[in-house]
C-alpha cells in the first residue's frame, strides 16, 4: 500500500524537472519536450487526486489536458518548422525576431 | 507489498529518464528518455485503477504525440545543441530555486493530506465504459469544443508548416 502522498511527490519532481529543462535547455525541440514533461507531471497529480476522491472527473481532466498537448504539440512543431524554414537554427538564442 | 515494489520501480524510471532528458545533448536521445518517462508513467496510472487513461497515454502520447516529435526531429535533423554560457549568478540562485519550486508545490499538495489513504492494487476505477458515460453525459459541451480544438489545431499546422518560404 502506497499513501496518495508519495505520488504528489513523484509529480511534483517531474513538474520541477519539466521546469529546469524549460529554462536550461537551448534546442527548441528539447524545451518542447519539457513542457510535454510537466503536462504529463500535472496529469499524474489528478490521477492520484481522482484515486483520492473516488471521482472520475479528475481522469476526464487528464483526457482533457492531453487532447489539448496533442494540438498544442501539432501547432508547436509546425511553428517549429516555420522558424528552422527562415533561421536554419533550432538555438533559442538565435531565434530573438518574432518576424518570421 | 507487490504495490510499494511497483511504485517505487517506475516512480525511479520516470526520475531517472527525465534526468536523462536534461542531461543528453542530442534532442533524439531527449525525446526516447521521454517516451521512457510517459511509458513509466502508464504503469503508475494503471496502479491508481485508471486503466483507460495509462492505455490513452501510451496510444496517444508515447505513441502519436512522440512520433511527431522524433518525426520533426528527424526532418530538420537536428544535432546537438551549442553550449551556451550561463551567468554564475544563475547558477547559484537557478538549483536553490528549482529546489524550492518543488518543495513549494509539495508542500501544496499534501498540507491537507493525511496520508490514511492508501493506493491498493487491483482495484480499476476508471473503465472506458464509466469514462465514456461521463465524457458524453456531464461533460458533452467541453468534448465537443475540444473536436473544434483539434480541427483549428490541424488547420493551423497545415497552414504554419505548409507555407512556402
Amino acid at each position: 500500500m502506497v499513501p496518495i502522498s508519495w505520488y504528489l511527490v513523484l509529480s511534483a519532481m517531474l513538474f520541477a524537472l519539466g521546469v529546469v529543462g524549460f529554462l536550461v535547455k537551448r534546442n527548441l525541440i528539447t524545451i518542447f519536450m519539457s513542457i510535454e514533461l510537466m503536462l504529463n507531471a500535472v496529469n499524474l497529480a489528478f490521477v492520484a487526486f481522482a484515486w483520492q476522491w473516488k471521482q472520475l472527473n479528475g481522469q476526464v481532466f487528464v483526457f482533457f489536458v492531453m487532447v489539448v498537448a496533442a494540438a498544442e504539440a501539432a501547432v508547436g512543431l509546425a511553428i517549429i518548422i516555420a522558424v528552422f524554414r527562415t533561421r536554419e537554427t533550432l538555438n533559442v538564442d538565435r531565434v530573438n525576431l518574432l518576424k518570421l | 507489498m507487490l504495490h510499494t515494489v511497483l511504485f517505487i520501480v517506475f516512480a525511479v524510471i520516470a526520475v531517472a529518464a527525465a534526468v536523462n532528458l536534461l542531461a543528453q545533448r542530442h534532442p533524439i536521445n531527449s525525446a526516447l528518455s521521454l517516451i521512457v518517462v510517459m511509458a513509466a508513467l502508464s504503469v503508475l496510472y494503471l496502479l491508481l485503477g485508471a486503466e483507460f487513461v495509462a492505455a490513452v497515454q501510451v496510444i496517444i502520447y508515447a505513441g502519436a504525440v512522440m512520433v511527431l516529435f522524433v518525426f520533426v526531429i528527424m526532418l530538420l535533423n537536428a544535432g546537438e545543441e551549442e553550449r551556451t554560457p550561463g551567468s554564475r549568478v544563475a547558477k547559484i540562485i537557478g538549483y536553490p530555486g528549482v529546489a524550492a519550486l518543488a518543495a513549494l508545490i509539495v508542500w501544496t499538495l499534501v498540507r491537507h493530506n493525511t496520508g490514511a489513504l492508501k493506493v491498493g492494487l487491483g482495484r480499476f476505477l476508471g473503465s472506458p465504459s464509466a469514462i465514456g458515460h461521463l465524457l458524453f453525459k456531464d461533460f458533452l459541451l467541453p468534448f465537443e469544443v475540444t473536436s473544434v480544438l483539434i480541427l483549428i489545431a490541424i488547420m493551423g499546422a497545415v497552414v504554419l508548416a505548409g507555407r512556402e518560404g
